[in-house]
């Protein structure tokens, strides 16, 4: 065990303190000498000798704390001197003596509550108007591309139509379904009581059609291809990969943002009305089983019920939750800065950013389409 | 330290190593040992499987059969608990630096200090600022964060990390690869003062015939699955095996060469 002794030399008069450092001086055995020198108390403005004879190793950690004593001390006016170190332990402190170490520099002040209300508004005000401005850039690219089609990358396109698309149709499928299924069980009760099974057709159908499957295929494509957009642009700029791009002289919207945006663009609709269809089997098989009402009672019900404008407000709303997770979920990856932290922020942040602005998005449009009639 | 001074038995010894990815055949009875106290460099072209062997010293990848002893003890096949004692006895700088970016480099060097020891905030605190002192960062490169580095600093700074707990042995995986000369030779000087003054053994992997000239004690030559030469960097250039002629006799061996004789008849 590492240790060290104050004792006062056989001679008082002269005034001399000895400290004795014994056992490994070495990272794993000064946690001890540690609490052991904040304990001891030292005498002001003698001679102190340090005998090192006893110390069996020292490291550099060893070493940084016996220069960090010896510093104290003289600073309280003590003569230190070193007595009997084996020469390599010398060198070795000689070479932590000669380097300057930073100072244990405290944690700056917290900032007050007014500041940090100032503070925490100015970042939201740029950060809108960054998100603004990145909105504008990526509708100039897209109208570019626009005035020349042969610009557009259709291989990309159709890529991202595959992955965020074709390969979401098991999962959006057996949610609508499942959701289905939860109004048809939900309403029938209440139906039942007022002798109006048929109803359900209509419950089943205006709900699913009108706000549910939009609403869950813009939610299930942001969690599932709105965060892969910002895991994976965001990686890319922590590679340089982005850089890279810029000095080829390929904008990175163009290449990375526009074929996404474009291709749930195309994709949302058809997978909203995908989702109508699932949905509406789901509340018809429980129709069914619970109310009696069967297949072919309920899709003439359905006919009537559900007016083409009904049908055509839901799906209209696709390309609008489909351009919102797009763009929240690319600029969130383009704002990733260096550490691989920051990757897993900005994915959490597309996530809960993009449902957000769908369910806003979905109120305003229920206002409208309330104001105008539809 | 005692221990170090104790024994002449080599640190690392590697008997009889074979490694294959799939057909791929890398190591085939390879044997290498590496001494106490000396600086050690393992060299060879691009897929020889330096890398290879030096992830395997330090248990991150399993060879297909051999023996691999680390300070006397077999390390093939070891599982993480009993490598935990062996692990804190080395220090590992990985080629791009591979600090924790979420960390400043205090903080890098610290989280080391905090897993391994009890020592206070404050200590710990200024031992890390002491390691980044004694790799040649300046000081106020502690508060910083790796992205806000240079590769060079980036570099200093992993090797801070690396020698948190004052290791005996220090792996280096090209320490000095994406440097500009001058931080290069910086790296070199600090190398070879890391072992005269902390009594380090030194295992490192590199490219850079500059540092082997000026910093390795002794240099092994891969190739075709095994060491085809061994020494000082002298009595390689004077070896007759073609692939190590080859390896130190392209136009950049030679230039490096001549740079070593000129600076040795210079002092």
């Amino acid at each position: 065990m590492a240790q060290v002794t104050v004792e006062a030399d056989r001679v008082p008069a002269a005034g001399i303190v000895q400290m004795r450092c014994a056992g490994p001086w070495t990272v794993r055995g000064i946690a001890q000498i540690e609490k052991q020198l904040e304990a001891l108390s030292w005498p002001t403005g003698r001679e102190l000798v340090i005998d090192g004879s006893a110390m069996s190793a020292l490291d550099t950690s060893g070493a940084w704390l016996l220069h960090r004593t010896v510093r104290a001390l003289e600073k309280q006016g003590c003569t230190v001197r070193m007595q009997a170190l084996r020469p390599e332990f010398a060198s070795l402190l000689q070479l932590i003596t000669s380097r300057e170490v930073a100072a244990h520099a405290p944690a700056p002040a917290a900032p007050s509550a007014l500041a940090r209300i100032g503070q925490e508004g100015w970042s939201i005000a740029l950060g809108t108007a960054d998100y603004l401005s990145f909105v504008g850039e990526s509708f100039t690219v897209l109208l570019r591309s626009l005035l020349q089609p042969r610009r557009i990358r259709w291989r990309p396109i159709l890529h991202n139509m595959q992955i965020a698309g074709v390969e979401a149709l098991p999962i959006t499928g057996l949610l609508s379904f499942l959701m289905g299924i939860v109004i048809a069980y939900q309403g029938a009760d209440q139906l039942q009581r007022f002798g109006a099974n048929i109803f359900i057709a209509d419950l089943v159908g205006l709900a699913m059609l009108r706000e549910l499957s939009p609403l869950l295929t813009a939610i299930i494509i942001a969690g599932r291809s709105g965060s892969a957009y910002t895991a994976q642009i965001g990686t890319m700029k922590v590679t340089e990969e982005i850089d890279a791009l810029r000095t080829i002289g390929v904008a990175p919207q163009e290449l990375l943002v526009l074929p996404k945006m474009l291709a749930l663009i195309i994709v949302m609709p058809l997978l909203t009305v995908y989702t109508d269809v699932t949905g509406v089997l789901g509340g018809m098989i429980m129709a069914q089983s619970k109310l009696n009402v069967s297949f072919g009672v309920f899709l003439d019900r359905l006919d009537e019920a559900i007016s083409l404008s009904s049908y055509v407000t839901g799906v209209s709303k696709a390309p609008v939750f489909a351009m919102i997770v797009a763009l929240v979920g690319c600029y969130r990856g383009f704002q990733v800065t260096g550490s691989a932290e920051s990757v897993g922020t900005q994915t959490t942040l597309s996530v809960v950013q993009s449902i957000f602005l769908v369910i806003v998005t979905d109120a305003i449009f229920s206002v409208v389409f309330n104001i105008l009639d539809l | 330290m005692e221990t170090r001074s104790a024994s002449s038995d080599p640190v690392i010894e590697v008997r009889g190593l074979h490694t294959r990815f799939g057909e791929a055949v890398v190591h085939q009875n390879l044997d290498m040992s590496v001494h106490p106290g000396e600086i050690f460099a393992l060299v060879g072209g691009s897929g020889t499987g330096k890398s290879t062997l030096l992830r395997e010293a330090i248990l991150l990848q399993p060879p297909v059969s051999g023996s691999i002893r680390v300070f006397g003890q077999e390390i093939v096949g070891m599982s993480d608990e009993e490598a935990l004692p062996l692990r804190r006895r080395w220090g590992v700088m990985f080629e791009r630096g591979a600090l924790f970016s979420a960390l400043t480099v205090t903080g890098n060097v610290a989280m080391v200090l905090q897993e391994h020891t009890p020592l206070s905030d404050r200590l710990i605190d200024e031992i890390a600022a002491v390691k980044i002192a004694l790799t040649g960062l300046p000081t106020d490169a502690g508060p910083k964060y790796p992205s806000e580095l240079s590769g060079g600093m980036r570099k200093r700074a992993s090797l801070a990390r690396a020698l948190a707990l004052d290791p005996e042995l220090l792996f280096l995986d090209e320490p000095t690869a994406g440097l500009d000369p001058l931080s290069a030779t910086g790296i070199d000087e600090l190398i070879r003062s890391l072992r005269d003054s902390l009594g380090l053994t030194i295992m490192m992997v590199t490219h850079d015939l500059d540092l082997l000239w000026r910093a390795a004690d002794r240099v092994a030559v891969l190739g075709n699955g095994r060491i085809v030469g061994v020494g000082t960097m002298t009595e390689l250039s004077k070896s007759n095996d073609p692939l190590v002629r080859q390896y130190f006799y392209g136009p950049r061996g030679r230039a490096a060469s001549e740079q070593a004789w000129k600076q040795k008849s210079i002092s």
